[in-house]
């Protein structure tokens, strides 16, 4: 089978994220960058969908040069190759980005023939539009699912499962079909050595994006008052015990 | 949020392994009412000690560094936090296997159990290694892995517990405050987050961060930041099986410069192979900035992919486990690679226990506690890390950031001990450079300074004698080395010598309470008439050296301090630092105003009659009119000097000392003077070598460290000044036990009888601390615990001989005893050849105070 996945660079999570005076960037000085988590996961669910039925997974991003280390990233952790949509010009909104990829996609399936699959995260972990994958479907007149917790394909169809507020709903689709995968699916593989050292030498295609601006514009950004976490010491030794008894019921836990 | 206290007696800053094990060495010395403080939490508040890989491989090449480390790590046995698993370091190149014989002969010297094991043993230890690629093993089976972070918590709780300290964490320091009274500059106050300590001692121990608390009360501690490369991959299923945290040695790959370390199921790879990647103080995250810790950043793998393949290649296993941690983690680095330690030269009762890494961390934090509490270390003489050693220019980032990257990639180097710097060079130069590079000198670094250390243009006397020539077999004996050093100091011994001394430091004192001053700094008596000189030591207030140096008494008030390139800044601050604060004395620094050439040699008399004048007057030199240790004002063709009848290589004649601007005609002068004589100049090669141990004198750095005492250096006089000074009860002590038990060690030359390998080459030792065994090859340890080593080694070109310096105990030190030296592994015999201080070469001093026939 053939699979697409998108992915795209951002910032690493975990730390505070500052943001450059003027308001309309993230300040990445001190940031490692990564794939969203979702991603992550769909490019897990991908390679495992690979090594049940074979074929080949492509993993495609949208975004500045450096995002080439995302892709070979997902190369170490078994995608095959990779294509690069570079922009030069910040970050693109949903509507224009998912025009870009739908073009990207149509000129790889008009190339290599259709992908069975194309995976998306759930929704990027910097901007969070969750508009991408369904626009992008849309666009393809394909079937899509989002919020995908659990993905199996068999024949021609792929099986969906995604959690409810009471019960899990399953789904059918007819591939080609989109999905959009939420973390929480699978555990994402760490790349191993030899993984790292291959995916120095897979292929990156390069296919320039062009779309127009869609209708949301960024208009400033800006981070939310921190929450100040306080330590209080509820002593030392057995003596704590108590105190620690009263805070677990408090909390419920006992 | 508690508010720290008003006042404490002493603020530590930073609660890594070494502010940690500093409060806990302090605490245990009886310091009271202290405080510690670091910006993040704890245990583990983001600093390089919460990343180290944690092993400590013991052995050495470096003296202080080999103590440091054995000590430290008996430390952590002591804490229980001390995990024994062993250590291979293993060959790729066949030059390593060379070195692998030089560690065996460091770990003989410092006792570290220790051997040579092939690869099949090699795969017999660690099975899962690949023996087809390696040539041989370096094992200690005493290499550990220790719990940095519990040792740190155990010796800071020790302190609190005894009612000692008050720790701080998530405290910020803002400021630190000082005053200056009487032109010094002393620490008044630390201001943090939480409110503003007074106290009168602080000691800094931030690891990466060390500079910018430094700036803020005006110091410089000489650092940078700078990425190791680290990744932790698992699960491997063999390491998994062992079900132990540490089942197999470590393994380091030296010619990879990369380790590979077990961590229960995982293995963590590490590297010193990248390019130097340096990062400033300011430019770390903070805690709250950071996804892991403040130094630990992203990987770049980019930098990391060679040394996977590596590892890969040589633990085939590797390739397939998953890279679940990798980081850039961020360690401290200094100009020369030492720790940086003591108290700042800039601010009084600011101290610095910074660059320290975990494997000596316990161990100097005990060194430094031992200073701030005794004035000086007690364990062992620190002159290597002393921070007092750097020079103006050697403290600019500039000068960090080239040697660091010069270094860097040397971690895992093979490190002659001759090797000489290829970055910042041409620092500092002699008014003669132009005329020394156009002879062809090599040059040597002396602390920025440009030296001579052979001259291409005295190739010839290698012919002229062959003898003393002999060229050196071994390409390791050889390296930065010429048998033309050997050639000079034959013909200076023969003829005269000019040597370029310019890299001394001059400390001018003056003014009416110069004379008391000095006297309270030195051992001998300063009380000498004008235009008399002074040698003494210089001692620790526990009677062993601080220095060694020359004093001229230059006017009634008015004295001059010579010492070396090498010592000159620890001198500095040292006699600054006891300086009277009533005025009564001045201190000027003339260095960079005065030129020095030693004129030395049978010819050298008759060389300087031609030129010295007072006034138009000829000068009267012969040793009636100019005797030895006289120091005269005089004219050398028309250019005011001060020469100064003293030799560090046992011939007659002078240094000449003049002001810079004069210096070329100075040279060019006393160089045609001496043409007749056929003048030559002469390097640094027979001044501080071969010229030196000839005569049996002794250097500081070398013989002469604060472990030892003036008795046992043999520079004992007979009679001890009435004056008071610095180290005299101590000293007094040591000569009333050299008087009834006799000394623990005596300073002894020794020849070497036979210098054949057992490949029948003819060996050189370097003196790089080798070993003096019995002849059956066992070490030799004095009664205070000091291992006999060889402290200088070099030809004796005059004598037919090699000589080696070494301490021996009372029973070895007799002339005719056999004993052996141990080099690259291999035992060679010698015999003790003089006891004390008298020269072999020369032994009455005949040549240097008698007028030449």
């Amino acid at each position: 089978m053939r699979i697409l996945v998108c992915v795209k660079r951002v910032p690493a999570p975990g730390a505070r994220i500052n943001i450059t005076a003027d308001g309309q960037e993230v300040d990445t000085a001190h940031l490692a960058f990564t794939t969203s988590p979702h991603e992550e996961c769909a490019v897990e669910a991908a390679a495992q969908l690979i090594e049940q039925h074979g074929g080949e997974a492509t993993v495609l991003t949208l975004g500045p040069g450096e995002a080439e280390e995302q892709l070979r990233y997902a190369a170490s952790v078994g995608m095959h190759k990779g294509v690069l949509l570079p922009t030069t010009d910040g970050e693109w909104d949903p509507q224009r980005t998912a025009a870009a990829i739908t073009a990207a996609i149509r000129e790889l399936e008009a190339a290599d023939g259709a992908f069975d699959l194309i995976l998306f995260g759930n929704e990027s972990a910097d901007s969070g539009g969750f508009q991408v994958g369904i626009r992008v479907a849309y666009a393809l007149g394909r079937p899509m699912v989002n919020g995908a917790k659990g993905l199996t394909v068999d024949g021609g169809t792929a099986h969906v499962q995604r959690e409810a507020d009471a019960g899990r709903e399953t789904y059918e689709l007819p591939m080609p079909a989109v999905i959009g995968i939420k973390e929480g699916i699978n555990l994402p593989r760490y790349p191993t050595m030899k993984g790292r050292l291959a995916s120095k030498k897979a292929e990156v295609a390069t296919l320039a994006p062009a779309a127009d601006p869609g209708g949301l514009a960024k208009v400033v950004l800006a981070r939310p008052a921190e929450k100040k976490s306080e330590t209080i010491i509820l002593g030392h030794g057995p003596e704590a015990a108590p105190a620690v008894v009263d805070v677990l019921e408090e909390i419920g836990v006992l | 949020m508690s508010e720290v206290p008003a006042t404490a007696k002493c603020v530590v800053i930073g609660a890594g392994i070494v502010g940690n094990c500093l409060v806990g060495h302090l605490a245990k010395l009886g310091w009271t009412d202290m405080v510690l403080i670091d910006k993040g939490p704890l245990p583990n508040p983001g600093g390089s000690t919460g990343h180290a890989s944690n092993f400590i491989f013991p052995t050495d090449h470096n003296k202080e560094m080999a103590f440091l480390t054995v000590d430290s790590q008996n430390q952590y046995i002591e804490y229980g936090v001390n995990n024994t698993c062993g250590g291979i370091e293993v060959a790729r190149e066949p030059e390593r296997l060379e070195e692998f014989n030089r560690r065996m002969t460091s770990a003989k010297t410092y006792g570290i159990e220790a051997s040579l094991i092939t690869p099949a043993e090699v795969k017999e230890l660690v099975p899962f290694i690949n023996e087809d690629i390696i040539l041989g093993g370096y094992y200690t089976p005493t290499v550990s892995v220790v719990d940095s972070l519990q040792m740190g918590t155990l010796m800071r709780e020790e302190a609190v517990n005894a009612g000692k300290l008050k720790v701080f964490a998530n405290t910020e320091v803002h400021d630190i405050e000082t005053e200056t009274v009487d032109g010094i500059t002393r620490v008044t106050a630390v201001v943090t987050d939480k409110g503003r300590i007074e106290t009168d001692c602080v000691a800094i121990a931030c690891g990466v961060w060390s500079p910018r608390i430094a700036e803020m009360a005006g110091a410089n501690i000489p650092l940078t930041p700078a990425v190791h490369q680290m990744a932790d991959v698992g699960p491997i299923e063999v390491l998994v099986e062992s079900n132990k945290e540490l089942a197999y040695p470590i393994i380091r790959d030296m010619d990879t410069f990369c380790y590979e370390r077990q961590s229960a199921g995982s293995m963590e790879v590490g590297s010193y192979a990248h390019r130097p990647i340096f990062m400033h103080p300011d430019e770390i995250p903070s805690n709250e900035e950071s996804p892991l810790s403040p130094t630990e950043l992203p990987l770049t793998y980019d930098d990391f992919d060679p040394q996977m393949e590596q590892a890969i290649e040589l633990m085939e296993m590797l390739g397939d486990a998953e890279i679940k941690y990798a980081i850039n983690g961020l360690l401290s680095l200094t100009p020369d690679a030492m720790p940086v330690l003591g108290e700042t030269p800039e601010v009084r009762n600011l101290w610095s226990a910074s660059a320290v890494w975990v494997k000596e961390g316990p161990g100097i934090a005990q060194l430094v506690a031992e200073w701030m509490t005794y004035g000086y270390p007690r364990m062992c003489d620190p002159h290597g890390s002393d921070i007092a050693r750097f020079y103006e220019h050697e403290k600019t980032e500039h000068h960090i950031y080239a040697r660091c990257a010069e270094h860097f990639n040397k971690t895992y180097g093979i490190v002659h001990p001759r090797e000489q710097w290829a970055s910042q060079r041409g620092m500092r130069r002699s008014p003669f450079y132009a005329r020394e590079e156009a002879l062809g000198a090599v040059f040597f670094d002396a602390r920025g300074w440009e030296r001579p250390q052979w001259y291409e243009s005295n190739a010839d006397l290698v012919e002229r004698y062959p003898v003393a020539c002999e060229a050196r077999e071994h390409e390791w004996d050889a390296r930065w080395w010429s048998p033309i050093i050997n050639g000079e100091h034959m013909h200076m011994r023969e003829h005269v010598g000019m040597v370029d001394l310019t890299a001394f430091n001059e400390f001018d004192f003056e003014g009416p309470g110069t004379l008391a001053f000095l006297d309270r700094m030195t051992v001998n008596s300063c009380n000498v008439p004008v235009g008399r000189s002074i040698y003494t030591p210089v001692l620790t207030a526990d009677g062993g050296f601080r220095s060694d140096l020359t004093i001229m008494r230059l006017g009634d008030q008015h004295f001059r301090v010579i010492t070396g390139a090498f010592d000159g800044g620890r001198d500095k601050y040292w006699f600054t630092r006891n300086l009277p604060t009533d005025g009564s004395v001045t201190f000027t620094d003339k260095t960079s105003g005065i030129c020095t050439i030693g004129v030395w040699g049978p010819k050298a008399q008759a060389t300087m009659a031609k030129i010295v004048t007072s006034q138009h007057q000829p000068y009267d030199v012969t040793q009636a009119g100019f005797p030895y240790g006289a120091v005269r004002d005089v004219l050398i063709d028309g250019v005011p000097c001060t020469m100064f009848r003293i030799s560090y290589v046992g011939e007659n004649g002078w240094e000449v000392y003049t002001k810079m601007e004069h210096g070329l005609r100075l040279w060019d002068t006393i160089r045609d003077a001496g043409a007749e004589f056929d003048i030559r100049p002469v390097g640094i090669g027979v001044y501080a070598v071969t010229g030196r141990i000839e005569k049996g004198y002794r250097l500081m750095g070398a013989e002469l460290e604060s472990e030892y005492n003036p008795v046992e250096a043999g520079l004992a006089r007979p009679k001890v000044k009435s004056a008071d000074f610095i180290g005299k009860e101590a000293y007094l002590k040591a000569r009333q036990e050299a008087e009834t038990s006799g000394p623990a060690a005596i300073m002894c030359t020794l020849s070497m009888d036979s210098q054949m390998s057992a490949s029948g080459i003819k060996r050189y030792p370097v003196g790089g601390n080798e070993p003096i065994v019995t002849p059956d090859g066992n070490r030799i340890v004095d009664s205070h615990g000091r291992p006999s080593r060889v402290t200088t080694a070099g030809s004796a070109p005059s004598l037919d001989t090699y000589l080696l310096l070494a301490y021996l105990p009372p029973e070895h030190a007799v002339e005719g005893t056999k004993l052996g030296v141990v080099y690259m592994n291999e035992q060679y015999p010698v015999t003790v050849a003089r006891v004390g201080s008298q020269p072999l070469f020369d032994p009455n001093d005949d040549r240097m105070k008698t007028d030449p026939s």
